[in-house]
């Protein structure tokens, strides 16, 4: 009886995550193990064929080098920065609200549109940032940001650190509010000095905080689709792609519209995706008891 | 308080104030050049050097952009997939935030497992499987692959907003609405959605801003140009063919301003559904 209830009140939900969620889920998998035509039609069962061409893809160790770096530097510069700019907002000072609001603006901004923008910003010829170094000399001649190998990976992880900054900074400044005063009043009695307060008060006291930033931003950034695709839209092939840009491609966009290949690179996303949840779980210690 | 030590902390906050505005003037530095394109003339967006402003200011951009009949059905589209996504977000959600808000019952913390672990999951990952999936259903290029989609992925910040709030509710107020001869449902229609009212906010926002950002599924499945949304529409104003930077601009202003300002009404409520599991 109890239990008829139960699916009762919650059948909206869990009808939609299984027809939407789930489903889909399984839909992948099933691809993966299939045969499709160019235009899409379904072609019979392959096995673990497409794992193993998947394996053979000559861009495969690049793409995923491109995810590892992409990932990593996204997440530790943005962590890092974001303990400053966390540390700042959580101080009292006139203009605090403005700036809080300012910080919102690429979160709540779509990140295509702010993609497009940095791709205008970067333009080698009628851009902002080359005429703005070149006044500031700090380059000798214009830089063809997103058309240079040296140089588009770096310019897409400043755009990636950019919109992740603010949601890390808020979790951040939610960690520092939830440490009680009394605990620094502690430390100045104790006549520890500001950076040793921050690092033997704060940094400790703000672990639990900070292991959700990290392991949540993996999970956003390795997702993270807008910027690559957009950024990277003029060069050929897949040497700055990531697995996520590199699953779309393969599926979508190049000659190859292979959609088995891409639907088994799509199971190996889910699968790392998986893995940073379940760190998520272990990290915020899910038990029943706090559900 | 010592003349020195007032002096020291007015040269503090001076400080701060100043850290704080050189960390906005940095976030919107973009934005400044956004809208100084967006209201430049079609003839000064190919300078050089560049300028930061325009020369000519030409706001009639906007208007151009909103008179555009094809930024209209762009703007139509995001407007249906986000007002009727978020409305499936907060039906599907409110019962079943509250019922795991007040009872325990065999499958209760799997039922949360699985709602977070859909939070984790964007359509991204997924979306070879959801491009499999409305294909074979026939839904591709359709409004309702969008909304369902949207309101799948959205829902779980939803439930543990509203979740969180119902659980701060006294019991009592319910208990003396049960005396009072209320049925279940009643009383969480007449009394406890009334209270709710700022975590209902919340969780709209939210969805509505998801749904109305979206872009892969959007790219994926709607190929026909008069019904796709925003992100994916206006991104046809500059293309290999045509660059009109300005119109791009000024359509992504209509698209942010109104995101932005529903943003700041939620702020300090965004982290604790964002980080569900971690904040009690």
């Amino acid at each position: 009886m109890g239990r008829w209830r139960a699916l009762l009140w919650l059948g909206p939900s869990l009808a939609l995550i299984a027809a939407v969620v789930l489903y889909p889920a399984v839909a992948l998998v099933r691809a993966s193990l299939s045969r499709y035509s160019i235009t899409g039609v379904h072609q019979g069962s392959v096995g673990a064929a497409n794992y193993a061409r998947l394996l053979e893809q000559e861009a495969l160790p690049t793409v995923v080098a491109n995810t590892v770096l992409w990932v990593a530097a996204i997440v530790l510069v943005t962590v890092v920065v974001s303990l400053g700019l966390a540390q700042l907002l959580n101080e009292d000072f006139p203009g605090r609200r403005l700036v809080r609001w300012a910080l919102i603006v690429p979160w709540a901004a779509s990140v295509i549109m702010t993609s497009k923008l940095f791709v205008w910003i970067y333009d080698y010829y009628f851009g902002i940032l080359n005429h703005a170094l070149l006044a500031l000399r700090l380059v000798t001649a214009p830089v063809d940001w997103l058309g240079n190998d040296a140089t588009v990976m770096a310019a897409m992880i400043a755009v990636g650190i950019f919109v992740s900054l603010p949601f890390t900074t808020y979790v951040v400044l939610a960690g520092l509010s939830a440490i009680p005063g009394e605990v620094y009043e502690a430390a100045r009695v104790d006549g520890a000095s500001a950076w040793r307060t921050y690092w033997s008060v704060t940094v400790p006291l703000l672990r639990p905080a900070l292991l959700v930033a990290v392991v949540l931003n993996v999970i956003y950034v390795f997702n993270s689709f807008p910027i690559v695709w957009t950024l990277n839209d003029r060069n050929p092939g897949f040497a700055h792609d990531t697995m996520i840009t590199y699953m779309y491609k393969i599926a979508f966009k190049s000659s190859l519209r292979d959609v088995g290949l891409a639907a088994a690179l799509g199971v190996v996303n889910v699968l790392v995706i998986l893995v940073a949840v379940l760190l998520y779980l272990r990290t915020v210690s899910w038990r029943e008891a706090e559900a | 308080m010592s003349p020195a030590r007032t002096g020291r902390r007015v040269i503090r906050r001076v400080a701060l104030s100043g850290a704080g505005l050189a960390l906005a003037v940095v976030v919107l530095a973009p934005y400044v050049v956004m809208v100084c394109t967006a209201l430049k003339p079609e003839g000064e967006l190919r300078m050089t050097p560049p300028r930061l402003t325009p020369i000519q200011w030409r706001p009639g951009n906007v208007l151009e952009v909103l008179g555009d009949p094809s930024f209209q059905g762009w703007l139509y589209a995001s407007l249906v997939v986000a007002l009727t996504s978020t409305t499936i977000v907060v039906l599907a959600a409110t019962p079943a935030a509250y019922y795991t808000a007040r009872h325990r019952f065999p499958g209760r913390s799997a039922f949360l497992l699985v709602v977070l672990v859909t939070q984790m999951f964007s359509p991204t990952a997924l979306v070879v499987g959801l491009y499999r999936q409305f294909f074979d259903l026939g839904l591709v290029d359709t409004y309702a692959a969008l909304i369902l989609t949207n309101a799948a992925f959205n829902l779980a910040f939803a439930i543990w907003i509203l979740r969180a709030f119902f659980a701060s509710i006294p019991r009592e107020i319910e208990e003396a609405a049960a005396v009072d001869g209320c049925g279940r449902l009643r009383t969480l229609v007449q009394v406890v959605l009334p209270l709710s009212l700022p975590a209902i906010v919340t969780a709209v926002i939210f969805a509505f801003i998801a749904a109305w950002n979206e872009y892969i599924v959007a790219l994926t499945l709607m190929a026909d140009p008069a019904r796709k949304p925003l992100t994916v529409g206006i991104t046809s104003y500059v293309t290999a063919y045509v660059q009109h930077w300005n119109h791009l601009f000024a359509a992504s202003i209509i698209a942010i301003v109104p995101v932005v300002v529903l943003f700041a009404m939620i702020e300090r409520h965004l982290v604790g559904g964002l980080t569900a599991g971690s904040v009690k």
